[in-house]
């Protein structure tokens, strides 16, 4: 039992880190981001390519948190303006297929250019992981990076919150969120707001990636299995939902955990099984607000 | 009624009519290019993941391995029996494609076959499921050099696919006889294997020979994550709670190199046994092989690499390759050569029958069923599935770390006979029925 608790509230943490940004950018943007898992990959080579190189260098292992940190900041610093300045600016308000199609584009155009950056061979950027040792849970040993990347998820989604409910930023947030074209008669700055919450949703895909990266082997294709996930998360929370996303995160990891140690054969199918229990229910999601769709 | 039986008189006529005209109109056709000289060269379209997670692991090393194979047998520098350049003498102009290509497997395929004359290709096994029957279909001999599920022929009969590679029926018993022959009193078998053809086959014919081998033995849980998850950190700590005496596991890729790297600072190598039947080109990683700890059964699907045995053949294939990309060749790099050598040795033995430079399709199918040749790896023959199915011998060996280079130690080889299942007769049956005929099997 308790290895289903730790195993699950360790995936949650992980999924919850990619799946908060995806949420953050549906409910502000009004765009599903199928480009969310190549900036979740962007992030992680990002990180790993810092931390080989680094090491190459003979540096002290410790900073190597840092790089990783500083990989993810740099992947969605860059990356996230410049995406949404560029291109889902032109997309706002138009036919969903549409934006769909977009991003769609963006994930075949940003796998690419992984490989053209990092080439196709695998990055190990395993020390971080290791260097920390086990502690065990019973008499089972987890690496103590899982708990960093609890920490993380920790540290993000009280932020987020904290902006979101504290801050006049926050507010702002809100007030796009709930109605863009009220917001824009009020004279809130909608496409200054738009920026900085893709941008904020970017670096926080990075930052899963990032702090991934030393648990894998990164190669191309890991953006694929995440955005999937991120989505059954997304979709069980509720569209544009932070709450959600850290429910349905951990919903989402207790459940997979439990069908890991329990059921091994409903592995593949149990957040799937989930999502659709929690659909069949709540049709928006936990969290989700029915929407009036104007005419 | 007779204005009734003119019309269709008339109509039958016109259709007899259009018939032959069709006839004519295709004997014409085709007349001038029988007069045409033959083709100079021979287009093989060549088929790896080039792209996505499996390429540098596997896609890439097949492709390299195709790569310096053609260049010696264009410049006639292969050792014998190969010193003929290209096929009996006929350039060879490779085709490369990306087998993650779309917009689909069949798709590419077909696009791929229309323009080459053979087709060499394939690691997923449910891309050769989808797409043995496609090459019948367009009448294009095809050769699967690397993919494993046994359903292809065992299921299925046909006509113009070949593989030149064992199944993986072969790998799991094989595996299976080795753990036996190490550790005689185990009691528990866990897996972890990927949730598609290959891991689900791969961990019912191991488990399944486990049990034909010694009923005692509790199979326990097996942990089925999807391919390229990525994370395993849930199935690592059920397989820690369960504590099984082995652990097998058919993961390939990058996924070999998760769970190594998750797995390995946990002790999941240490604790139990651990089987990678496919784990043999982590030790041609670099950045990674130091992760292997000593004492994990690692087979390289077949007698390939470090396992291969001594020949001049693979002397100069391992060579070559170092001395082009300065690493060495992994299993996937084999499997490439042994389909490539296959198709050249029944092309020459099509010419040599016929008394032609330029076989039909039909003469090299017949050249080519039953074939035996050799390869870097040994003597491969072409034993089951109507002669369209190669049988090969196995070869495991025990990681070993000696001043931080990992080495495989109590390699044992496990002949054709003793671990191939006999023409006509199923896999799973064969190891059901404990083996019926298996002979020469090595303590």
């Amino acid at each position: 039992m308790s290895a289903i608790l730790v195993d699950g509230v360790v995936y949650a943490s992980w999924i919850f880190l990619v799946s908060v940004g995806l949420t953050l950018v549906f409910g502000v943007l009004r765009i599903l981001n199928l480009a969310h898992g190549s900036l979740y990959a962007v992030g992680a080579y990002m990180g790993a390519w810092l931390v080989v190189r680094y090491f190459h260098a003979g540096m002290p292992l410790a900073l190597s948190f840092a790089l990783l940190l500083a990989g993810a900041l740099i992947a969605g610093l860059v990356l996230g303006p410049l995406i949404e300045r560029l291109l889902l600016r032109h997309t706002y308000g138009r036919d969903e297929v549409m934006q769909l199609l977009v991003t769609y584009a963006l994930f075949l155009i940003l796998g690419d250019l992984t490989k053209l950056v990092w080439g196709v061979d695998p990055y190990y950027a395993y020390a971080p992981y290791s260097m920390l040792g086990n502690i065990s849970v019973g008499t089972i040993p987890y690496p103590r990076y899982d708990l960093v990347l609890i920490g993380i998820a920790v540290i993000v989604g009280v932020a987020l919150w904290l902006i979101t409910n504290r801050t006049r930023f926050g507010r702002l947030m809100t007030a796009v969120i709930r109605d863009r074209e009220i917001s824009t008669a009020l004279g809130i700055n909608v496409p200054l707001v738009c920026t900085a919450a893709f941008t904020i949703g970017a670096v926080l895909a990075a930052l899963g990636g990032a702090f991934t990266a030393p648990t894998i082997s990164v190669v191309p294709g890991i953006d694929v299995t995440v955005i999937v996930l991120s989505f059954a998360v997304v979709v069980i929370g509720g569209l544009g939902s932070l709450e959600g996303a850290a429910l349905g995160s951990l919903i989402v990891g207790i459940a997979r955990a439990a069908a890991v140690h329990l059921f091994p054969d409903l592995d593949l199918v149990a957040i799937y099984l989930v999502m659709t229990i929690v659909l069949i229910f709540k049709p928006q999601g936990l969290f989700g607000r029915a929407e009036v769709k104007r005419l | 009624m007779e204005r009734h039986l003119s019309l269709t008189f008339s109509r039958v006529a016109t259709a007899a009519a259009a018939a032959v005209a069709i006839a004519l109109v295709s004997l014409a056709a085709r007349a001038p290019a029988a007069a045409q000289t033959q083709p100079q060269e021979i287009k093989v379209g060549i088929v790896a993941f080039l792209s996505g997670a499996a390429a540098s692991p596997f896609g890439i090393p097949a492709r390299n391995g195709a790569e310096i194979l053609l260049e010696g047998l264009d410049k006639g520098s292969v050792p014998a029996p190969y010193e003929k350049k290209g096929f009996g003498g006929i350039k060879i102009v490779p085709v490369y494609m990306d087998e993650a290509a779309g917009p689909d497997p069949i798709t590419a395929y077909r696009r791929l076959a229309s323009s080459v004359d053979f087709v060499i290709g394939y690691i997923s096994s449910e891309h050769c499921l989808s797409i043995a029957p496609a090459a019948e279909q367009q009448q294009k001999l095809t050769v699967f050099f690397d993919c494993g599920t046994p359903r292809i022929f065992e299921d299925n009969s046909y006509n113009y696919v070949f593989r030149t590679t064992a199944t993986a029926a072969v790998d799991n018993i094989a595996a299976a006889r080795y753990v036996f022959s190490l550790y005689p009193n185990i009691k528990t078998v866990s897996g972890i294997n990927q949730n598609y053809a290959w891991g689900q086959d791969s961990w019912k014919e191991f488990s399944a020979a486990i049990t034909s081998l010694d009923s005692k033995v509790k199979i326990g849980s097996a942990q089925f994550p999807a391919i390229f998850a990525g994370s395993y950190s849930s199935q690592i700590s059920a397989l820690l709670s369960a504590d099984p005496d082995v652990i097998h596991s058919s993961f390939w890729g990058g996924d070999a190199e998760g769970l190594l790297i998750q797995g390995a600072p946990l002790g999941l190598f240490t604790r139990s046994h651990v089987v990678l039947t496919a784990g043999e080109p982590i030790l041609h990683r670099q950045g990674i092989a130091s992760l292997m700890p000593s004492g994990v059964v690692l087979g390289a699907r077949g007698p390939h690499g470090p396992l291969a045995p001594e020949s001049k053949l693979d002397d100069w294939f391992s060579r070559t390759y170092e001395d082009r990309y300065n690493n060495t060749p992994a299993y996937p790099s084999y499997h490439m050569a042994q389909a490539i050598l296959g198709l050249k040795a029944a092309f020459e033995k099509a010419q040599t029958v016929n008394h032609t430079e330029h076989p039909t399709n039909a003469q090299i199918i017949s050249a080519f069923e039953h074939l035996s040749f050799t390869t870097p790896s040994g003597t491969i023959t072409m034993a089951l599935g109507k002669g369209h199915q190669a049988v090969e011998p196995a070869a495991y060996g025990v990681t070993k770390v000696e001043n931080g280079k990992v080495t495989l130690v109590d390699v044992k080889h496990y002949p054709v006979e003793c671990v191939n299942p006999p023409a006509g007769m199923k896999a799973d049956q064969w190891i059901a029925q404990h083996f019926p005929g298996a002979k020469n099997c090595p303590k």
